[in-house]
């Protein structure tokens, strides 16, 4: 086997057939463009197929833009982080590469008192600023939930007209949507007001450890640092709660009627049945804002929207209450557990030592629950406020014709959406018919084919010639790549039947593999298999009750799936590169999430 | 043990499980560790020691003492060859006088509680006080008898283990060191032996660097002396002590081991047959109970410990010896510089991260 010394070039990778329009998709500023090239090809990428492991629509590019830009700005421009400015990014059929922007060396002592100051006084005040940071969220999911697109009507209303007004539907119509965009643009610069701070602090903490003890297995830190209870784990709380309450109400039965429909109607006829129904409504909100998916792309199912989804968790949890099964997370254990690999670590260190031990683990605690919890109120909740008004606002343009399929919006990018409820508006007040409705099938219908050629070709995993040695913090610590795991991806695998990755949550077990490729999917686990997935959200919790595992092509120590199996007490590998490709279903697996090993044992 | 009997007793025999810390002194180092371990609820196999004050007797009686003086009479540490001449007359005094009828009948006595049919093999082994051991490579110096059967047996090699306090190495040490050399007393341990499958060493620190994360377990088939004496390259297991976790094994080729010999009563070397050689000594679920073994006497001594172990051919595991580890435990760590909070955080986003593993 020969080992590569680097990746190719985006310029050389050809676009599967059929997909060779993929540009089309996408605006300017996210491709690699000819007359970059020298530039471009000096810089190494690593494909995030992390947070974006299917190729997107173009609408959801918003997600790609707008997290990456401003994971940025809050290294470059807020806290003048003096080593790191932010990400580059681009998209390369159809996949999401990234490339970290250094400081010039000379640059970068002038950087340090702006620094000081300014997350000093993060790290100063964390808690007060958080408190500000969850009103302004709030505040701005709450201004994305009064958004409402609706129907142009036939005239302008009369009340318009007599008060005068002087505008008319459109008006509203394109504001709304330029208010949901900019909304968003502010989900996004709140999503990192905190989270890089974050990483950094638990990043001191995670290094000095590493310098007291240098084999210490990752997972130890992290198990030392992360919280026992999380926002992240409240829908599935929910879930759980809702399904012994049913036990213990005695309607679980009605659980069992074939739709959500049916189990309200079922529930409906006691009282039991309806003290049962206004628990289940009073978790909704904000509760089941929350997706199966990652919340970057815009086909995620939120529960709110799928009822069916949480519902069919709650019937299975109540099938396990009513077997005796204890479905509760083990949080005391976990805590337990938790202080105890805290005292011991502790206490190996000298009396210096364990007084910075207690501060930075100190400080990594205080911010690390921002880490986690952050993803319930932005992927989760914002993300599902905002994806549901972009729908309505395409089933308006459906309605009037503009596509055959409610969704179909989203095969526009941010700014032709913009330009379609103008070709909208402008039949509409002058008359005549809009060009949308005969423009916008076909075009949709040769992107859909387009996207599903793309779909068919998994990325590189990154392009060009990786550095020496990984030394950028956010890409260990958010990406989980390192000098290893690149060298990993150039070396390849040898016989297939073992794949490494990271020990990121411990135990061994065997089980027959289940690989998942979608959220959609979810569906398909049976009681007892190990999970096998290009990445997984935390919100499929409640599939974590029934596998026994899971391994992951993608994601580091702290990728949401290392922080659920911990949180659940499961083993798990992530970061393999390709396990969800060389497994297949029904294979017979051992996962050892304490070295990182994943063992194919036999056939389908 | 009848009320006549420990009144009589009482100073000459100690039980390892019954001893407390005000009996350590004159136990010696090894039985005050077994007694120690036990108290811990470590699994230790049974025994007694054979307490200084025995010996004490033993050298007052008739007059040995001034015998073994007057045979140390004009030592000159630089001619070897008469020290060891010297050593072997005087270590032929001691094991050649019978015991004080008390000191011998209690040793009788104590074996016979814990084998009525005289037929328990058991170790013997000199325990010497901790004055004696100025360093771990001295203590190496007494003996060890293993296999031994029969209460005649017990009280000639405790006799041996008290003539090896004069070997000509120990007599040249004490003189060079000043030393009275009669002031040091010694303790025998009569132990009940472990029918070994599997012996060898745990230490709780990484011996390569000092790691205190670190379990490190040398084990090979058969008795631990295998392995203690370097004499064959055992397999080599490291444990991540907190989470107790294998993160190496080396699993040596491992021609011959030693055993008992049942029949013959000692213990017999042999070539291992050519398939059970590379085989792991340890199971991984054993590797871990070592650890754990290991761990458990770390935490209650306080310091890093070197910790004999077997497990005998009924799966029983077993604590033989554990001794504070003495090279790394001594090193000082160079104070640490740690910069806190905000400086900290800066210090480590401009310190090149190695990668993490």
């Amino acid at each position: 086997m020969t080992v590569k010394t680097g990746f190719p070039s985006a310029y050389d990778l050809t676009a599967p057939a059929g997909a060779e329009d993929w540009r089309d998709l996408y605006p300017y500023y996210l491709l690699f463009q000819d007359n970059r090239r020298a530039e471009e090809d000096g810089k190494f990428w690593f494909c995030d197929s992390q947070h974006w492991p299917n190729p997107f629509k173009p609408f959801d590019a918003v997600t790609v833009e707008y997290a990456v830009k401003c994971l940025g700005q809050y290294n470059t421009r807020h806290y003048l982080v003096p080593p790191a400015n932010g990400v580059d990014f681009r998209i390369h059929n159809g996949y999401v590469y990234m490339s970290p922007v250094g400081v010039a060396p000379e640059n970068i002592a002038s950087r340090v008192p702006h620094f000081m100051e300014r997350a000093g006084h993060y790290f100063a005040n964390w808690q007060d600023l958080l408190d500000r940071w969850m009103v302004k969220v709030k505040h701005n999911i709450a201004e994305m939930e009064a958004l409402t697109f609706e129907d142009l009507p036939e005239v302008v209303p009369l009340d318009w007209v007599k008060d005068g007004l002087g505008i008319d539907n459109t008006v509203p119509l394109s504001e709304t949507y330029d208010k949901a965009i900019q909304l968003l643009y502010r989900t996004w610069n709140y999503h990192f007001e905190f989270l890089n701070l974050g990483y950094a602090a638990y990043l001191d903490f995670f290094g000095f450890l590493k310098s007291q003890f240098p084999t210490i297995p990752d997972q130890s830190i992290a198990m030392m640092v992360q919280g026992v209870d999380s926002d992240l784990f409240r829908p599935d709380d929910e879930l759980k709660k809702l399904a012994k309450l049913a036990v213990k109400l005695d309607v679980a039965q009605n659980l069992s009627a074939d739709s959500v429909d049916r189990v309200l109607a079922a529930m409906d006829g006691t009282e039991a049945g309806r003290a049962w129904v206004a628990a289940w409504q009073a978790a909704q909100d904000p509760w089941f804002n929350f997706t199966s998916g990652n919340g970057f792309y815009s086909d995620d199912k939120y529960w709110i929207e799928h009822l069916d989804i949480p519902m069919g968790y709650i019937r299975d949890y109540a099938a396990r209450v009513a077997a005796g099964d204890e479905i509760d997370r083990p949080t005391a254990r976990i805590a337990a557990e938790r202080d105890r690999i805290t005292a011991e670590y502790r206490d190996l260190l000298d009396a210096e030592a364990q007084v910075a031990f207690d501060g930075k683990l100190g400080l990594a605690r205080t911010v690390f629950p921002y880490v986690e919890n952050h993803n319930f109120y932005i992927e989760h909740w914002s993300m599902s406020v905002f994806w549901r008004k972009m729908r309505e606002l395409s089933a308006v343009l459906h309605r009037a014709g503009f596509w055959e399929n409610a969704d179909d919006m989203f095969y526009l990018d941010r700014n032709e959406v913009r330009d379609a409820i103008f070709d909208l508006g402008m039949g509409w007040g002058v008359g005549a018919a809009a060009t949308g409705p005969t423009y916008w099938p076909a075009e949709i219908g040769r992107r859909k084919a387009i996207l599903t050629a793309l779909q068919s070709t998994p990325p590189q995993p990154a392009l060009n010639t990786p550095p020496e040695v990984i030394t950028e913090p956010f890409t260990i610590m958010l990406w989980g790549i390192t000098t290893d795991a690149v060298k990993k991806w150039l070396s390849g695998d040898g016989d297939g039947t073992r794949l490494e990755g990271m020990a990121a949550s411990p135990g061994v077990v065997e089980g027959k593999a289940r690989v998942i490729r979608s959220a959609n999917d979810l569906g398909q686990i049976e009681d007892g298999e190990i999970l096998v997935t290009p990445v997984t959200a935390p919100s499929w919790a409640p599939v974590f009750g029934k596998i026994k595992a899971t391994v992951t092509d993608i994601g580091g120590m702290m990728s949401h799936a290392a922080i659920v199996c911990r949180e659940y007490g499961l083993p798990a590998v992530t970061g393999t590169g390709t396990a969800s490709s060389s497994i297949k279903t029904g294979q017979m697996l051992r996962v050892n999430g304490t070295t990182g090993e994943v063992t194919i044992l036999s056939a389908a | 043990m009848n009320a006549l009997a420990s009144m009589t007793d009482t100073h000459f025999i100690l039980p390892f499980h019954t001893a407390t810390e005000a009996d350590h002194p004159r136990m010696g180092g090894k039985c005050a560790s077994l007694s120690r371990m036990i108290a811990l609820g470590a699994p230790v196999p049974s025994g007694f020691a054979v307490s200084t004050d025995a010996y004490a007797a033993h050298l007052a009686a008739d007059g040995l003492e001034q015998a073994i003086l007057s045979e140390l009479c004009g030592l000159n540490t630089a001619d070897v060859d008469d020290a060891e001449a010297r050593s072997s007359r005087i270590r032929a005094l001691v094991t050649g006088r019978t015991m004080p009828a008390g000191v011998e009948a209690a040793i009788r006595s104590a074996y016979r509680e814990m084998s009525p049919d005289d037929d328990l093999p058991v170790a013997v082994r000199s325990s010497a006080t901790a004055e004696d051991m100025p360093n771990a490579s001295f203590a190496g110096q007494q003996d060890t008898y293993l296999w031994i059967v029969g209460a005649d047996e017990v009280v000639a090699r405790v006799r041996a283990c008290w003539a090896s306090l004069f070997t000509a190495r120990a007599i040249i040490y004490r003189e060079d060191h000043s030393l009275g050399q009669i002031d040091v007393l010694m303790s025998v341990a009569v132990q009940e032996m472990v029918d070994a499958r599997t012996a060898g060493v745990a230490m709780t620190l990484d011996p390569i660097n000092g790691d205190r994360t670190k379990i490190v377990i040398d084990a090979s088939w058969g008795l631990g002396e295998s392995v203690v004496s370097g004499e064959i390259t055992p397999d080599n297991f490291t444990v991540e002590k907190v989470m107790m976790q294998i993160q190496k094994r080396k699993i040596a080729e491992k021609d011959h081991e030693t055993v008992a010999d049942t029949v013959a009563r000692r213990t017999v070397e042999r070539v291992i047959e050519p398939e059970r050689r590379s085989l792991p000594s340890l199971s991984d679920d054993e590797v871990i109970a070592v650890a754990q073994l290991a761990r458990q006497l770390e935490k209650s001594s306080g310091t890093p410990q070197d910790v004999e172990w077997a497990i005998d051919r009924q799966g029983r595991l077993m604590a033989l010896q554990a001794r504070p580890e003495t090279v790394w435990s001594q090193k000082k760590a160079a104070p640490g510089v740690f910069t806190m909070g905000i400086e900290g955080v800066l210090g480590t986003l401009l310190a090149p991260l190695q990668h993490k593993n």
